[in-house]
């Protein structure tokens, strides 16, 4: 078999469930993975991800469009396409009366896997997600992340050359979250294609080649992790002042080291100040502050979360993306609130971790 | 990851029959162990409709008069054997909605299977379902007095009859349980069933209803099975002039034949053009 050079393309692919307004799932979906990398789809809720998703995995019919993986279109070679592709759904899909290892060893058997076989590969992959002492119990009872463990291990039993995965950390502990980036990694270096929905940017980050922001059911904006965060200025520094006074001697101190426009948000005493060059520009703010005799309650070096280059990104591409719907910037900083505490490896330097949460 | 477990790709059309059978007989076991690890539901599926002829029997057992003259249970017990049929509509129904509301069918959905093997599953391990059910509902007959009186053949006949309904009924059941909006769907089913199992000869004779009620309840395909199943054991029934009631064995096969017909390629498709 010859691979093809892009294992997922979808081009003008749209999908309305109809019924009531914003019934809209993609509105002109185009996507072009290249075979062997990691395409990271980000986006708010209810923007489409989950929608392309289905549609890519032939669980959907698309309205119109058109759309191929591995080489097969998904319209009338479902078939060949469910052959080559893997897929994990955003909630988890096993069977809750079954034990964690009755559900690997079915869906082994369903993989056409011989028996033993499937006992092997179950054993195996109840090992590799820490699953061995809950294997004998049945699935109902799983918490939620264990129940996302044995979902992923289910879609994991023979390796496919394409996989789709929606949301797959989303309610994992950190443990749990490094098992399922390091199952992943590993398929990716044994030439496996990857599409990864997530809020996370840091998960992007660390898995994805390639990142598509998804905004009201079309991609926005695409590019490496790096080249969408240095799209909207890179870094920034966070403080939080004691004060109203304190924030407005902090002001000209902000304007005059930041990279960018700074955000003031007096309210919450709070100044935002973009910044180039990370840990330099973190000792600069602290040195000036301290030369000014502020002292901030809390001094946080971050990289720009998911709400900011998203609404950086929908708001340059406000007028063509979002022509009918004039309310789409909002609704992402809404939709995201929740997840809002979207963090990079590198995030805190100075100050606690908590206060950068909170204020996120 | 250590073991490379490639699937062995469908070829020729005799290995994707092959492997639809096996890929079904995956579904079908997978029942079998839901049985054994909840034992409850299916125990309680069994005995429900032995609850209801003892109700029935204990109630209306010495009020109403048998036809024939001999025990009600010798009337009550054909009629419920295919009332136990139409039950069953309800748990294929559920567990496809079940199914559908877990992601199960999704995932089966996503997997290089025939869309016929999940069905084709889900049709068999309803079937031994059933025959066990029946099975039950057939020992408590006899503890209660019920009879066969035609021969063996005969009365393996009637059996034959009764799960060609259930059969059928079990497609309509997989139909409705995937094309279901909702729990709502089914909570509406579950209310129908009842409907249904009365307007029928199950109970009472048609020719006491009026006119149209009695002439649905004469062509319910419960009545006709019923009436038929009747006849092969040698238990009393209502008899009566008109072409239906004459013709109940022919229409015992051509009804669940007719809804076997629709319902079946309707569920294959559904389940792989489900919408959202
Ligand atoms: N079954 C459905 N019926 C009607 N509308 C739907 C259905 N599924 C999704 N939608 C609509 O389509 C849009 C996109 O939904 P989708 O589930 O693809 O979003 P998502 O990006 O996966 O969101 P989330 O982050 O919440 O998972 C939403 O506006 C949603 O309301
Ligand atoms: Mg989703």
């Amino acid at each position: 078999m010859n691979e093809p050079e892009s294992a997922i393309t979808a081009q003008g692919v749209r999908k309305n469930y109809g019924g009531q307004a914003g019934g809209a799932g993609l509105n002109g979906f185009d996507l072009r993975v290249p075979a062997g990398s990691v395409c990271g789809l980000l986006g708010p809720n209810g923007a489409g991800k989950t929608t392309a998703v289905r549609i890519l995995s032939t669980l959907l019919d698309m309205d119109a469009g058109r759309a191929s993986v591995a080489g097969f279109d998904v319209r009338t070679q479902g078939r060949r396409v469910r052959e080559r592709i893997g897929l994990v759904g955003q909630y988890a899909a096993v069977d809750e009366i079954l034990t964690g290892r009755q559900n690997l060893v079915m869906f082994g058997r369903l993989n056409h896997l011989p028996v033993a076989a499937a006992r092997r590969r179950a054993d195996e992959l109840l090992e590799r997600f820490s699953l061995t002492e809950a294997a004998g119990r049945p699935a109902g009872g799983y918490s939620g992340g264990m129940r996302r463990r044995l979902d992923l291990a289910a879609s994991l039993i023979v390796s496919p050359p394409v996989l789709f995965v929606d949301e797959p950390t989303t309610g994992l502990d950190p443990a749990a979250r490094q098992e399922v980036w390091t199952a992943v990694r590993e398929l990716v270096d044994a030439g496996t294609t990857v599409l990864l929905t997530t809020q996370y940017l840091e998960e992007a980050d660390r898995l994805a080649d390639r990142i598509c922001m998804l905004g009201a059911g079309r991609v926005v904006a695409e590019g490496s992790p790096d080249e969408l965060k240095s799209a909207i200025g890179g870094d920034r520094v966070d403080l939080v002042l004691s004060g109203p006074a304190d924030v407005e001697a902090a002001r000209p101190i902000a304007a005059r080291l930041a990279a960018g426009e700074p955000l003031v948000e007096a309210p919450a005493r709070r100044i935002g100040i973009p910044v180039a060059e990370r840990t330099r520009a973190l000792i600069q703010v602290a040195t000036a502050l301290n030369e000014a005799g502020i002292e901030p309650e809390d001094i946080v070096l971050r990289r720009p979360t998911l709400d900011e280059v998203f609404l950086h990104l929908t708001g340059e591409g406000a007028g063509e993306a979002h022509g009918r719907e004039p309310g789409g910037g909002a609704r992402a900083s809404t939709a995201t609130a929740p997840a809002g505490r979207v963090k990079t490896g590198a995030s805190a330097t100075a100050g606690s971790d908590n206060a950068t949460e909170e204020s996120v | 990851m250590s073991t490379q477990a490639h699937p062995l790709s469908a070829g020729s059309p005799l290995s994707r029959l092959g492997w639809a059978l096996a890929d079904a007989w995956t579904v079908t076991l997978r029942d079998l162990n839901h049985w054994v690890l909840r034992p409850g539901a299916v125990i309680v599926g069994w005995f429900f409709p032995v609850m209801i002829v003892l109700m029935f029997g204990g109630l209306f057992g010495g009020a109403i008069d048998a036809p024939g003259g001999s025990g009600y249970f010798e009337f009550l017990m054909p009629g419920m054997f295919a009332l136990t049929m139409l039950f069953g509509l309800e748990s294929t129904m559920m567990a496809v909605t079940t199914d559908a509301a877990k992601g199960v069918t999704d995932r089966f959905r996503s997997l290089p299977m025939s869309s016929s093997a999940v069905v084709l599953g889900r049709c068999v391990a309803d079937m031994l379902n059933s025959v066990v059910g029946l099975a039950v509902m057939i020992g408590a007959g006899l503890l209660l007095g019920w009879r066969w009186h035609g021969g063996i053949g005969a009365a393996l006949a009637a059996v034959g009859l009764l799960l060609l309904l259930r059969f059928a009924l079990l497609w309509a059941g997989i139909f409705i349980g995937l094309a279901a909006s909702g729990p709502e769907t089914v909570t509406a089913v579950q209310i129908l069933v009842w409907p249904v199992g009365f307007l029928s000869n199950v109970f009472v004779d048609p020719a006491t209803m009026s006119p149209w009620l009695g002439a649905i309840a004469a062509w319910n395909p419960l009545s006709v099975t019923a009436s038929a199943v009747r006849e092969l054991f040698g238990n009393p029934g209502y008899g009566g002039e008109s072409w239906i009631a004459q013709n109940a064995a022919l229409m015992s096969v051509a009804w669940p034949v007719l809804i076997t017909a629709v319902f079946l390629p309707l569920s294959v498709r559904t389940f792989r053009k489900l919408k959202s």
